[in-house]
């Protein structure tokens, strides 16, 4: 049974990885499990600045999902270089994937510039989709023209290998991902969350204090499986799979839609070993379903 | 981990105090909780814990919404999956002999287990606890039967001393305090009190509870916080109030 996948040359024991903004730097996880069982992680999109992040409340619930509006807190590239990356080392010992966002070309170059520079860093994901913060994030992902600007000049100074991390708030993804394709991207992440809302109805208020929120969760599952599809179909280079993953039969449905690698996010939040199961249980399911190497199914659903 | 319910009982209006069975063995001091898995609800619901011992545990909470609302509806002998531990609770060694613990309405309960274990550590507490009206009133015969001196307050007078906790409280007293309740008592003290420090226990909208998702965050005087996992209970020194 062979659970391990190449990842722009990275080889990874298994596809489970933990999405950014869930899994922080990996510490709070630790005190619940080993988790050198991971794949790799995508620690919490930084900054080249600290940022607060949005007004609480940051959480709304939805059937089958939640929304958040965090805004990318993070203590800023300088701090995670000086203190979560030592940090890290006690407690994870494969590389890691850097999740990056910025709020002008400029701020993600220098971002990227400073992790590309980092040992433990094998991968730089670049977030052009994050739906909460203003005149940045997902400002950059929702036209193939600024998502290729971003890839382009990123490209331009790292050696790593960079994700390009895509919104599925666009009208047309495939038309995005070839343009990162084009501008030099290794790979692609994709789904990050929809833009959504809940409102009180007591206070009949909206119930984040951002107003609207990005939905994560098994509700996604079926957008994000079925962008991957298409982005398969459409591009050469890798993609990592999330959206609502929370289960080792979700991870090889995604890989069979396309993905190499699969992310969890939301589903680590309910259940801190959420990944950890997931890992145990693959091989079990591959069993089942007469997989012997995860690596033959990636994009099968579409041959 | 999962706890068996032995009693869900209702025990003031829209107040259940909810007895458990099962391992306590990660709780290592008053005001931690724990994030219970409700039927049918994605996110865990935060519930404070009141008490505890070696086989069980039991939580007070309010119906305020969807997840209390089908927590009141479960039965004794159901089953209950729930993250225990979570958050630094309070610390009873942080205080003089004298301390005035301070609770209002559903943010009372985590102050029993509390009082609990500063008589257990030999100091001398007062208890004010505040409630809206006599009908609301909760673990009143609990905290009288600790021995402790206890001030109930009522906002409409219908029993104790008329008006809020700090009503209670007498001006500028020095006293270390170990709050819990609404936001706007929780200041009031903050603000009547003399002490330059004290325990303040905090709530948020939250989504992990252990510390991964930045949803409960907080600006301190030492930078962000988060309720969850650096708190819920925070030094007075800490609050930009």
């Amino acid at each position: 049974m062979n659970l391990s996948v190449n990842l722009c040359g990275l080889r990874l024991d298994n596809p489970v990885i933990p999405a950014s903004g869930c899994f922080g730097y990996g510490k709070e996880f630790s005190e619940f499990y080993d988790i050198n069982c991971l794949g790799s992680f995508s620690f919490k999109g930084t900054t080249l600045s600290p940022r607060f992040g949005n007004p609480t409340p940051r959480i709304a619930e939805t059937p089958g999902g939640m929304l958040n509006a965090v805004g990318l807190q993070n203590p800023g590239v300088e701090h995670v270089i000086a203190h979560e990356l030592p940090e890290m080392k006690a407690y994870f010992h494969k590389p890691v994937i850097a999740n990056v966002s910025g709020f002008s070309i400029e701020e993600y170059v220098e971002t990227c510039q400073l992790l590309d520079a980092q040992e433990q860093v094998g991968i730089l994901e670049v977030n052009v989709s994050c739906p909460n913060v203003h005149g940045g994030g997902m400002a950059f992902g929702t036209s193939a023209q600024s998502a290729a600007a971003v890839t382009k000049a990123v490209k331009a100074v790292t050696k790593k290998p960079v994700f390009v991390k895509l919104s599925p708030n666009v009208n047309d993804i495939v038309s995005i991902a070839k343009a990162c394709e084009d501008a030099g991207a290794d790979g692609l992440s994709l789904i990050n969350t929809l833009l959504g809302m809940r409102i009180d109805l007591k206070t009949r208020r909206p119930i984040l204090a951002n107003t609207m929120g990005g939905l994560s969760g098994p509700a996604v599952f079926p957008v994000a499986l079925r962008m991957v599809y298409q982005v398969y179909r459409a591009v050469k280079i890798p993609l990592m799979g999330m959206g609502g993953v929370s289960s080792a039969r979700d991870v090889i449905e995604m890989m069979l839609a396309g993905a190499t690698a699969v992310q969890v996010g939301a589903a680590n939040l309910v259940n801190p070993f959420a990944c950890k199961e997931i890992i145990e249980q693959l091989p079990v399911e591959m069993e089942k379903l007469g997989i012997s190497s995860l690596e033959e199914i990636i994009g099968m659903a579409g041959a | 981990m999962q706890y068996q319910i032995i009693e869900n009982a209702r025990i003031a209006p829209s107040v259940y105090l909810l007895d458990l069975a099962g391992d306590t063995s990660m709780l290592k001091a008053p005001g931690q909780f724990c994030q219970v898995q409700l039927p049918g609800l994605y996110l865990r619901r935060p519930i404070s814990i009141c008490d505890w011992d070696e086989n069980g545990m039991t939580l007070i909470y309010k119906v305020v919404g969807q997840g209390t609302e089908a927590l009141s509806q479960m039965e004794t002998g159901a089953v209950l999956d729930a993250l225990n531990g979570l958050g630094n609770g309070y610390d009873v060694n942080a205080c003089g002999d004298h301390p005035l613990v301070i609770g209002g309405g559903v943010g009372t309960p985590p102050l029993y287990g509390l009082t609990k274990a500063l008589l257990r550590a030999g100091k001398q507490p007062q208890v004010i606890i505040g409630f809206n009206t006599y009908e609301e009133i909760f673990l009143l015969d609990e905290f009288e039967d600790l021995d402790v001196p206890v001030t109930v307050t009522t906002a409409d007078g219908s029993f104790g001393v008329k008006g809020f906790v700090t009503d209670a409280m007498e001006p500028a007293d020095s006293r270390y305090v170990f709050a819990c309740g609404p936001l706007p008592m929780l200041k009031a003290v903050y603000k009547k009190s003399g002490c330059p420090t004290g325990q303040y226990s905090l709530e948020e909208r939250m989504a992990c509870g252990f510390g991964a998702c930045m949803g409960c965050s907080m600006e301190t005087r030492f930078g962000p916080k988060r309720v969850c996992k650096d708190g819920p209970v925070f030094r007075k020194e800490e609050l930009l109030w």
